[in-house]
């Protein structure tokens, strides 16, 4: 329960951060995610400088992209390894990172408390299904998220339960659309 | 939306999710999405995994100013766009668009032989990305792949030895696939084709012409 607990905080935080601009909200953010998205760009294989100035780039996104944050579809760590990620392709690889094109949101598509709590509680269970994952296989699937597995080396069966969490994430997509509509 | 039969491959997506994909392979991946909900929806578990993968990951030591640095840059950049846009109607998906500089009637066609055109797209070296226009009821010359070749559809459809592709359906063909894809009849078809390696004709002519084209 815990770490559902910590990742619904979280959601409050980029709340706040995104209304109002709330600086304690994001300094809060930022002693706990900045460190880890530093270390992130370390073992993707970026020096220290490189990844210092990452993690700051990575960390002002946040702020400055508040209102992009679903929490219907994504907890906040995995918004913030999204934003580093994509600064990771741009700044190792040198590459563009083509997007696909995202689903607007506005006031009529509020996300749904129940969804939001749901997909946390999901996240927050695909967490502990990781953690105690075979040592070998564990580090395998960390190495990829590292950016150092080719996609020819990803296996098609990577033993993870991701069936619950795409579901809750179907559902809150047909409610978007339905919203659009 | 609900008429997609074919998907992109669980390797695929988590290949795109941690970073690890060429970007031709990225593009393709980034339009299916587009069209299809569901592939999304897989795409946002992987996410999800990497998601974990972040706060899961050992803390490094920030730098004693970071806080305040990263403060400076916020105030030094302009605020984000409070909404998002909603790209107009057409054929091509807002990433392909991005690279086209605008919607199909942007596309600079060259011809490549039999009534076929194509127009490649600028990405890094390790794949390469091309819009195919096949004329309806045309053949795309009978090839091998030596590595991955991924074909989208965009407008119109096509039927190889495997089966018939429609407007989102994507084709991931490997080194055992040896095709002829034909377009149907009514309307030409549009494709997005990236492959990592070059593309293998069995006939002599197109071996021949094939330093020519590029593919």
């Amino acid at each position: 329960m815990v770490a559902e607990t910590r990742q619904t905080d979280w959601i409050e935080h980029v709340r706040r951060i995104e209304q109002e601009r709330d600086e304690t909200a994001f300094a809060e953010l930022f002693q706990h995610f900045g460190p880890r998205v530093k270390a992130f760009l370390m073992k993707s294989g970026a020096n220290e400088t490189l990844a210092e100035e990452c993690a700051q780039e990575v960390m002002a996104t946040l702020w400055n992209k508040a209102h992009l944050f679903d929490p219907s579809r994504a907890s906040v760590a995995t918004w913030i390894f999204t934003v580093a990620r994509n600064r990771r392709i741009d700044a190792l690889r040198k590459q563009k990172r083509p997007e696909p094109e995202d689903l607007p949101w506005g006031p009529e598509a509020e996300p749904d408390q129940e969804e939001v709590l749901a997909l946390q509680q999901d996240t927050a269970r695909l967490g502990r299904a990781l953690a105690d994952l075979p040592e070998k296989q564990r580090h395998l699937i960390e190495k990829a998220y590292f950016g150092d597995l080719s996609h020819t080396e990803i296996a098609e069966e990577t033993g993870l339960p991701l069936g619950t969490i795409k579901s809750r994430i179907r559902l809150a997509l047909d409610r978007l659309r339905h919203a659009m509509r | 939306m609900d008429t997609i039969k074919h998907h992109l491959t669980e390797s695929l997506l988590m290949g795109y999710s941690s970073g690890n994909l060429p970007e031709a392979f990225n593009l393709v991946v980034a339009a299916h999405i587009s069209m299809c909900d569901d592939c999304r929806a897989r795409l946002a578990s992987y996410d999800a995994v990497g998601g974990a993968v972040l706060d899961d990951t050992a803390p490094a030591c920030l730098a004693a100013d970071s806080f305040e640095q990263t403060l400076a840059r916020i105030k030094g950049e302009a605020p984000g766009r409070p909404t998002i846009s909603r790209p107009a109607p057409g054929v091509l998906p807002a990433p392909l668009r991005e690279y086209v500089g605008g919607d199909v009637d942007a596309i600079r066609w060259r011809p490549v032989g039999g009534g076929v055109k194509q127009a490649v797209l600028p990405t890094s070296q390790d794949a390469t990305a091309r819009l195919l226009r096949i004329p309806a009821g045309a053949a795309v010359p009978d090839h091998g792949h030596r590595g991955l070749e991924l074909t989208l559809v965009l407008q119109g459809a096509f039927h190889d030895e495997t089966d018939h592709f429609g407007r989102g359906d994507v084709e991931v063909a490997g080194e055992e696939l040896h095709h002829t894809p034909t377009a149907e009849t009514g309307e030409d078809c549009i494709c997005l084709a990236a492959t990592d390696a070059p593309l293998r004709f069995r006939a002599l002519i197109p071996r021949l012409v094939q330093p020519f084209l590029g593919i």
